[in-house]
């Protein structure tokens, strides 16, 4: 076999394997998806959105989890984010030198890849425990702890990616670091930080552990900061391992909600930055 | 030009720039030896050399470019307008009102057109809406980039050609009235009818601007400049009036740089 005929057939059999991981992995996205769409579908209404979390036996929605679960990534997410920015221009604008940077970045990482569980239970330990009732600002917290490693990581990496050509032609014309970095540099990376604060949300928005101990859940309408709140990860929780068949059918229903939202979150992202990102 | 060709260039022009004995050390390489040099006012001089010679080095000490990062250091004296820019009262945004930079990739910031323009503007001068057009027109003007852009003011910088953005980025330059513009490779990037319209600017410019421009195209040199300087490995070989240095350089290495022998 010549060289040319045996490089044909290790392209064949290397992209012929890269293929069947492909279809590998979309076979189990797709299935999930059909699952869900499925058995979601059943309950799926006007009434899920209009309607309470219902006892058992009786029919109803899952309005007061939406709007928990609303609120509290919202809060959490506007808490989250101006804190996560900051600390990544940090990293990126001013980390070239000293020990606080890689020390934060370091640590960083590890609340990046930390259970939620455990920031569930941090929360729980430091602030539930001391206020003696769980409480929707207890959720926010921890959801805003989930939030703040992610836009660190994805707001310095942005940044770092803006060539520091920008910044020296900034710094050029006379302008002072914090201008340089506020109306260049940060705008240059809009598209990609915006894009990691969506990533966030997504990810706050299913999460169960974190909430579990500190917002737990709510059987009424409440939008009382510091009473529990109710919210879609913990009914489907409950309700997904209850025995009664239409508190499941709603768990499925809430399950095909998030991932809705987080699939519409994110082709937004896309068409809205599409062809905003100024190249280099 | 031809007049000029023997006579030294003390005699001719006020100094603008004046270096004296600088150093420049990248942490402990010494990339500059004991550089001396005096840089005529309204004048194009341009620094060739092969790559590694410290030519941008040397451009980016005049608006202490290197300050950005800690470890660049640069010891000796320039004196511009008679006042010591290294010393460490010197007002590093006041020294870059005065001395405007232009870069080998076009830079344009991420905004419109006419804000690449009013961002230096604003730095210094509140100007009403009205006098900000006005300023921007005349910068792109001064650019020869108006006639281009006059109707797309509002769209982005980035969506310009790159030779259209090497000249919003010079107009971005000029809009903010330096007396002194360094230009580090400005056509390098780009194609030559682009680089063409770049010379041709400078050649305009330099009635209203001290200009030095590093070049490694020695035609191009030869085409912008009054004054020629060539460096090598950190040190000034030869530094004249351009048509001297190209027809009778005084210094072998110098020579053989420019006929294409060596670099």
């Amino acid at each position: 076999m010549g060289l040319y005929s045996r490089r044909l057939w290790i392209n064949r059999f290397n992209l012929a394997v890269s293929l069947l991981t492909m279809l590998i992995g979309l076979f189990w996205l797709g299935w999930i998806l059909l699952t869900l769409f499925d058995a979601g579908f059943k309950a799926l209404g006007p009434a899920l959105f209009f309607t309470m979390t219902p006892p058992p036996g009786s029919s109803g929605g899952l309005s007061n989890a939406i709007a928990g679960s609303v609120i509290m990534a919202a809060m959490g997410t506007l808490i989250g984010t101006p804190i996560g920015m900051m600390a990544g221009i940090y990293l990126a604008e001013f980390g070239g030198r000293g020990w606080l940077a890689p020390v934060t970045r370091f640590i960083n990482d590890i609340l990046l890849s930390a259970p939620s569980i455990v920031v569930g239970l941090f929360v729980y330990e430091v602030y539930v425990i001391h206020t003696r009732h769980f409480s929707a600002w207890a959720g926010t917290m921890a959801l805003a702890l989930i939030v703040i490693p992610v836009v660190i990581r994805t707001t310095e990496n942005m940044l770092r990616l803006v060539p520091d050509s920008l910044r020296e032609a900034a710094a050029a014309l006379g302008a002072p670091q914090w201008k340089v970095i506020t109306l260049v540099t940060v705008r240059a990376a809009k598209a990609g930080i915006v894009t990691g604060i969506l990533l966030a949300v997504a990810r706050i928005s299913g999460e169960t552990a974190p909430l579990l101990f500190t917002a737990l859940n709510n059987q009424f309408w409440s939008l009382d900061m510091n009473q529990p709140m109710a919210n879609l990860p913990v009914v489907i929780f409950q309700f997904a391992m209850s025995p009664y068949e239409n508190w499941q059918h709603l768990a499925w229903a809430g399950a095909l909600l998030i991932t809705m939202g987080v699939l519409v979150l994110n082709i937004l992202a896309r068409v809205f930055f599409r062809n905003k990102s100024p190249t280099y | 030009m031809n007049a000029a060709v023997l006579q030294p260039v003390q005699e001719i022009l006020a100094q603008k720039i004046q270096v004296k004995n600088l150093n420049f050390y990248y942490g402990g390489f010494h990339a500059l030896k004991d550089i001396n040099l005096q840089i005529p006012e309204r004048r194009v001089t341009a620094f060739i050399g092969p790559s590694g010679c410290g030519k941008s080095t040397l451009l980016r000490t005049f608006n202490r470019m290197y300050a950005l990062y800690p470890k660049q250091e640069a010891r000796g004296e320039i004196l511009i307008d008679g006042e010591d820019i290294l010393s460490p009262r010197q007002d590093l945004n006041r020294l870059r009102a005065k001395v405007g930079m232009v870069f080998q990739k076009p830079t344009p910031f991420p905004m419109s057109i006419h804000d690449n323009i009013a961002f230096g503007v604003r730095l210094y001068e509140s100007l009403s809406a009205r006098e900000m057009e006005e300023r921007v027109e005349w910068a792109l003007r001064k650019a020869a980039l108006w006639e281009e852009v006059k109707d797309k003011l509002k769209q982005s910088g980035t969506s310009l050609s790159g030779g259209q953005q090497q000249r919003l980025c010079i107009a971005r330059g000029i809009a903010v009235k330096p007396e002194v513009l360094l230009l580090d490779e400005p056509a390098s990037a780009l194609d030559p009818i682009s680089t063409g319209r770049i010379e041709e600017l400078v050649h305009e410019l330099k009635n209203d601007y001290t200009i030095v421009i590093v070049t490694h195209n020695m035609q191009q040199a030869a085409r912008v400049s009054d004054y020629t300087a060539y460096m090598y490995l950190g040190e000034m070989m030869e530094f004249g009036v351009t048509d001297e240095v190209f027809i009778k350089p005084k210094k072998k290495e110098t020579e053989d740089y420019i006929t294409g022998r060596f670099g």
